[in-house]
């Protein structure tokens, strides 16, 4: 019955900010993606890359939500490398977007 | 980055991390993660800069505007998965007991941002606006 001892140094506090930090800074990303698809007006290319940047962050945000669900606990288990592995896909989606948009 | 394609083995392989060496103090593996954080940060704002250079730059010759752009997305996804190989390496060896590997990344990112400061100050000094 004896619960963990809540971590002096609030590591898991400090890892799920760090989380929310990344969540925000994506989004942030995300709206400058959208609003360089939608520069040149609506036409069915700025769509597909509306959504295509939309699912990415969702994406994201999903990997975030897990991850900052898993470390509700006193003890939280190491991140997992599929995790980790998502949440840069996203990254690296969003870069090959911005790309792909340039031109 | 020696040791590569091993460390690639590893980002789709979880189980085999896990049955490396022994699991460190969970706090050890919280830090790793939040440093793996703060580099997708970095990774994002790149990407965020690549986007900005294009945006908000309207005035410069498009040859150095798109340069400059694909140049800041090009060093965001190398940040980006550089931050993942980086994060399996740390956490490999905290398992292990080994010294975390030691990167010239940080170096290359450095001299990569300079170079793009660099350029943005020639451009505005010498005035390379116009259509």
């Amino acid at each position: 019955m004896t619960t963990p001892a809540r971590d002096p140094g609030l590591q898991p506090e400090r890892t799920r900010l760090a989380w929310r930090r990344t969540t925000l800074t994506c989004t942030v990303v995300t709206l400058l993606a959208g609003r360089q698809a939608l520069h040149g007006g609506a036409g069915p290319a700025a769509l597909i890359a509306v959504a295509l940047t939309l699912l990415a962050w969702l994406v994201f945000l999903r990997a975030a939500h897990l991850r900052v669900a898993g470390t509700a606990t006193a003890e939280p288990a190491p991140l997992s490398p599929r995790l980790a592995l998502t949440a840069a896909a996203c990254t690296v989606a969003l870069a090959v977007f911005a790309a792909a948009m340039l031109f | 980055m020696s040791g590569f394609p091993r460390g690639l083995r590893l980002w789709f392989a979880p189980r085999e991390l896990r049955e490396e060496g022994d699991t460190p103090d969970y706090r050890f593996s919280l830090a790793n993660e939040r440093t793996f954080l703060a580099w997708l940060r970095t990774a994002l704002a790149l990407i965020g800069g690549g986007f900005a250079v294009d945006q908000f730059l309207p005035g410069l010759v498009r040859g150095v505007r798109t340069g400059l752009s694909v140049a800041l997305l090009a060093a965001g996804v190398l940040c980006a998965l550089r931050a993942v190989n980086h994060w399996v390496r740390c956490e490999r060896a905290m398992r292990r007991g080994e010294d975390l590997p030691a990167s010239r990344f940080p170096a290359f990112l450095s001299l990569a941002v300079a170079l793009v400061a660099v350029t943005m100050v020639v451009v505005v000094l010498f005035g390379w606006e116009g259509r």
